[in-house]
Parts: structure tokens; C-alpha cells; sequence
């Protein structure tokens, strides 16, 4: 399997965009031939900048958990709900497959992707041999479930929506919910600036 | 974006090898049999996958997305009754809610993702594969394909789906609550978007020719 030929040694790089293939030149100011994007032997700075994104994500996360993202007020009774105690009232009054995914979706997947994105940073900057495979399809993984995070987003909104004119019922969304929508924002960028290439590159990378 | 190319162009290798997008391993170009789908040897990722849509295929797709869409944006997603009155809400009406209820930040996330970047993926599409059909490319190919690229994960109309099905069962709670057909065309919409995602739009670039200007 080592003997596989990878493109930087070969002198080729390959366009992103487009995928054409290239010959590799000296210098970082090449640009595709074929569609005019910039070509990149690796994303420029892709651990630094990957780290800065999760860092900031993280720091986003917490008070997208700790605030309420919604308030339902139902007869005078106000109730402030965050992401965990919406997702418990949903458990509680009937729907506990509709629980499940909104647990995965809010709480599982960018927790997941937190512990993913760090693992693959530290491995790949000490270059390490170990697992490689496997990373490689838990970046995959990570990449394809990004988004889903959205789900609880896009609830609030609608539910928001659903009572606009209720007249002795409200839904209004609170604060919470917009830190969550930027972690989820911030985490999918985070994952797009990740280079997974850099987990086969060894220490010949720094960048 | 449609920024006039600078700095070094390298020369072009021949054109009959594939580069894993995520480990960097060069492989040789095969034809595929129908159905099959070439993985990197290395890191398991998809290579490329047989064609199994032609461009006339893609196009009456697309068309068929975009129909599904005006539907979903129309209809309203869901009915709600109170006091034996009945409320309908959109897809616009839910965004202009949470703007006014000073939620501005997600209004303007769920814009984008449900609204701005799907219209403009399905136009951008629609565009370029009407000339593909003669192996042309459209004006402005090379711009459109870029930002088709760069739009590409910031499209949500599938996890919209699902979170409208998630609204429906909490309201369930406080109201009644009807699923209206805008949810239908929207689920029909998450169909159309998952065929799609196996198709990797930027064989576009081999398929058509560069018209001389
Ligand atoms: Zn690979």
C-alpha cells in the first residue's frame, strides 16, 4: 500500500475545483489552467487556522447550550427552553424517535465533531502513522454530518413562525439559538479548512 | 468571483489520471462499468463514480427540483388550528418572523441555506447544462462553475425537512397542527437533492469543449 504514488512526489497537483491535473510549479502563485483557481499543494495554513476555528466554535457552543434557545408561553406559563431540556420535553410527551434525532442532531454531532476535528489535528501535526485509514473516513464523516446540526435551528424557526398569531400562545426564540446556529456555521468551516491530505503526509508538511 | 486569473499557470499533465482528493494518491484513468464505483486504494474515498445520468438526465432533474421548490416556497408547510382558527405558515413567513422577533442572525442563516444558495445552485445548474447539452459551455462557465463549487455544503433544504417534521410534532403539544403540501414538495425536494449528490457536477469540465471566444 506504501507504494502507492502520491501526486506531490510526482510533481503533479491536482485543481480542487475542477480537478484538473497539473504540473507542479515552484512558488505559491499558481493558478489552474483550466478554471482559474488558485491551486494549493496543501490549504495554506490548515492547522493553524483549523485550530483557530474550533477554539472560537467551542466558545460558541457553550452558551448555545447553557442559554435557552426558546420560549413558549402557553396559558401565562412561561417556559424557557435550552437545546437538552427541549429535547427531554420532547421524550417525555410522546416522541421519543423525534428525541433521538434531535439529541444526535444537537448535542451528539457537534460534540463528535469537536472530539473528531482535535484528534485529527494533533495526530496529523505529530505525524502519526497510526490508524490512517480510519481518519481519513472520520474526516469523511465529519464533513457529511456537518450540516445536520442545523435541524434544531431550523425548528425554532418554524415553530417561531407557526404561533405568529397566537393570540393567548407564543413561541419566541431566544439568544441561545443564535450562538448555536454560529457554532454550527463556524464548525462546518472548521472542517473545510482541515486538509485531510495532511494525515498521509508524515512531518514532510508543516502547512 | 470572477476574479481574472493571476500568477503562474502550470502546464497540463496528460489527461488520463485521477488524484484522490483527500490522501493525494495518483491513479490512472479506467472507463467503469455501469453501476461501479472507483475508491482510492489508500484512504477508501470515492475516485469516481459510472455515469449513470446523461446531461439531458441532470437537466430534466434539475427542472424537476426547481419545480418541487416553487411548490415548497408557496404552499404553506403546515396549518395550525387555534380556536377554531387556522394558521398557515411558509417557508418566507418563518424568516420574516424571526427577523422581526430579533433573531436576525438565524433569519438570515435560514435565507441562505433554505432559500438564496438552493435557488442559485438550481440556476446556476440549469445554466450551464442547457449549453452542455451541445457540449458547449455557457457564458461564464468557468465563474459559474466555481461558485457552484463553493456553494455547494451551504444548501439545507434536506435538513429543513426534517426540522419542519420535528416543529410539527412539538407544536402537536400546544395545538393541532396539520402538515400542509408544501412539507409533500419539500420531502419530494430531499428525494431529488439525494439523487443529485451522487453526481459529481464537475465532469462538466470534460464533458464540454471551450468555445473560442
Ligand atoms: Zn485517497
Amino acid at each position: 500500500m506504501t507504494d502507492l504514488p502520491r501526486a506531490s512526489d510526482l510533481g503533479l497537483i491536482g485543481c480542487h475545483v475542477c480537478r484538473l491535473v497539473c504540473r507542479d510549479v515552484k512558488g505559491d502563485n499558481a493558478v489552474c489552467p483550466r478554471c482559474g483557481s488558485v491551486l494549493h499543494k496543501r490549504k495554506s495554513s490548515s492547522y493553524t487556522r483549523t485550530w483557530a476555528l474550533l477554539i472560537a466554535a467551542f466558545m460558541f457552543y457553550v452558551p448555545a447550550n447553557v442559554l435557552p434557545i426558546m420560549r413558549t408561553v402557553s396559558l401565562g406559563d412561561v417556559d424557557d427552553n435550552t437545546i437538552l431540556s427541549g429535547i427531554i420535553e420532547l421524550w417525555v410527551k410522546g416522541s421519543p424517535d423525534l428525541a433521538i434525532i434531535v439529541f444526535t442532531a444537537s448535542i451528539m454531532v457537534p460534540v463528535l465533531k469537536f472530539f473528531a476535528l482535535s484528534l485529527l489535528l494533533i495526530s496529523s501535526q505529530r505525524g502519526s502513522k497510526w490508524a490512517q485509514r480510519q481518519r481519513s473516513k472520520l474526516y469523511r464523516l465529519v464533513e457529511f454530518i456537518g450540516y445536520w446540526s442545523m435541524l434544531d435551528v431550523f425548528v425554532v424557526a418554524l415553530l417561531t413562525a407557526l404561533v405568529q398569531f397566537g393570540f393567548f400562545s407564543q413561541v419566541e426564540p431566544l439568544p441561545g439559538v443564535v450562538f448555536f446556529g454560529l457554532t454550527v456555521v463556524i464548525t462546518m468551516i472548521a472542517s473545510m479548512t482541515f486538509d485531510p491530505r495532511l494525515i498521509w503526509d508524515g512531518r514532510d508538511f508543516d502547512d | 468571483m470572477t476574479m481574472p486569473p493571476q500568477g503562474i499557470k502550470p502546464a497540463i499533465a496528460p489527461p488520463t489520471l485521477w488524484i484522490c482528493e483527500h490522501c493525494d494518491t495518483v491513479y490512472r484513468r479506467r472507463k467503469l462499468a455501469r453501476g461501479e464505483v472507483a475508491r482510492c486504494a489508500r484512504c477508501d474515498a470515492i475516485l469516481a463514480r459510472h455515469h449513470s445520468l446523461n446531461v439531458n438526465g441532470m437537466l430534466a432533474l434539475v427542472i424537476t427540483a426547481m419545480i418541487a421548490f416553487v411548490q415548497a416556497n408557496i404552499w404553506p408547510i403546515v396549518t395550525l388550528g387555534l380556536n377554531g382558527q387556522l394558521i398557515s405558515a411558509t417557508l418566507w413567513g418563518c424568516i420574516t418572523m424571526m427577523w422581526q422577533e430579533h433573531s436576525q442572525v438565524v433569519a438570515v442563516i435560514a435565507a441562505l441555506t433554505l432559500f438564496f444558495f438552493p435557488i442559485l445552485k438550481m440556476s446556476l445548474l440549469f445554466w450551464v447544462l442547457l449549453f452542455a447539452r451541445q457540449r458547449r459551455r455557457a457564458p461564464g462557465f468557468r465563474a459559474v462553475m466555481v461558485l457552484l463549487y463553493r456553494i455547494g455544503p451551504w444548501t439545507m433544504s434536506e435538513v429543513f425537512v426534517l426540522g419542519a417534521l420535528v416543529a410539527i410534532v412539538k407544536a402537536h403539544m400546544y395545538f393541532d397542527v396539520l402538515p400542509n403540501p408544501g412539507i409533500f414538495a419539500y420531502g419530494v425536494l430531499m428525494l431529488i437533492i439525494t439523487a443529485f449528490s451522487s453526481i459529481d457536477v464537475r465532469r462538466l469540465w470534460d464533458l464540454t469543449e471551450e468555445t473560442p471566444a
